[in-house]
């Protein structure tokens, strides 16, 4: 995969340091992932933010990123539990052997 | 974690006493399984790495410092073990995920169809199909993507861990964590629209 760490740098100081403090969707995508960890400057928040106030095909796309997000947590862990009696015998014993060994 | 507990484990499993070693496995076998499965999504290989992980908990034992709790300290070990075999297993090159990411016009504008409604884990997951049918989604993110979503949301792991887990930058895991995201979110759309399946 190529990281686009240019691209990256470039918007992150032409789009979010400078006024105007409007932004365009594609360049709030960037950020969202630090916005989510709380890791955005006071100021580059408060950008992010009044773009999401006034746009609201953002703010649906973000209610819909974190709903998916919940959905694969949950929906995974309740998909892929093993219950103990589902623990092949076989490999119970092939791990006891191999200590003794 | 009781840490008290871990050290009665620990003691016992320290002698190499069989009855404690074969209690040790039953206890921890399951979750260690679980976490293989979702990693490696292949049972046989899920066992193979589950076998490895206890090898290397077993050799390792008198290196646990006992900073972290026993389950902590297994779970990176697991999940280490599995990412090896997946490595192994791999089916060739990594694939691009450019179809899945989100849409805007040529003026930097989202294209996003209104969400009236968006369904809640707790109603979807009431039905086993839909669970069944999330996994598979899930499977449709392309391997080097998946991975980083499972790792960081899904075992939660920092992106520290991630990082030297799959020698990456932080900067690259983040990346790669955001698209991950956005793509599974254009995969899962039609559940949480509240579609039929
Ligand atoms: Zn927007």
């Amino acid at each position: 995969m190529t990281v686009p760490k240019k691209t990256l740098m470039r918007r992150l100081h032409g789009a979010m340091f400078k006024l105007p403090l409007m932004i365009t969707c594609e360049a709030l995508e960037d950020f969202i992932l630090a916005y989510l960890e709380d890791d955005l400057p006071r100021k580059q928040r408060l950008v992010f933010e009044m773009h999401l106030k006034v746009c609201r095909e953002c703010r649906d796309y973000l209610r819909a990123y974190r709903a998916a997000m919940d959905l694969a947590k949950q929906g995974l862990e309740a998909e892929s539990q093993v219950l103990p009696e589902e623990v092949p015998q076989d490999l119970i014993d092939a791990v006891v052997a191999a200590r003794d060994a | 974690m009781n840490r008290s507990r871990d050290d009665d484990d620990l003691a016992a499993l320290r002698t190499g006493d069989r009855v404690a070693t074969e209690r040790f496995v039953r206890e921890h076998a399951a979750w260690m399984l679980a976490v293989a499965r979702r990693i490696l999504r292949d049972h046989g290989h899920a066992e193979d790495a589950v076998q490895n992980a206890f090898a290397a908990v077993f050799k390792n034992l008198e290196k646990f410092d006992g900073r972290s709790a026993l389950r902590t300290w297994m779970h990176r070990i697991v999940v280490n073990e599995a990412l090896m075999l997946l490595r192994k297993s791999r089916r060739g090159r990594e694939t691009p995920i450019d179809d899945l990411l989100p849409d805007f016009d040529d003026a930097g504008c989202r294209i996003e169809d209104r969400w009236t409604t968006v369904e809640t884990p707790e109603s979807l997951l009431q039905q086993t199909q839909t669970r069944a049918r999330i996994s598979e989604l899930i499977d449709q993110l392309p391997d080097n993507y998946r991975i980083v979503l499972m790792l960081r949301d899904i075992e939660e792991l920092s992106t520290a861990e991630v990082a030297e887990l799959l020698d990456m930058s932080e900067t690259n895991v983040k990346v790669r964590l955001h698209r991950a995201r956005a793509a599974l979110k254009k995969l899962l759309e039609p559940l949480i629209r509240g579609q039929a399946l």
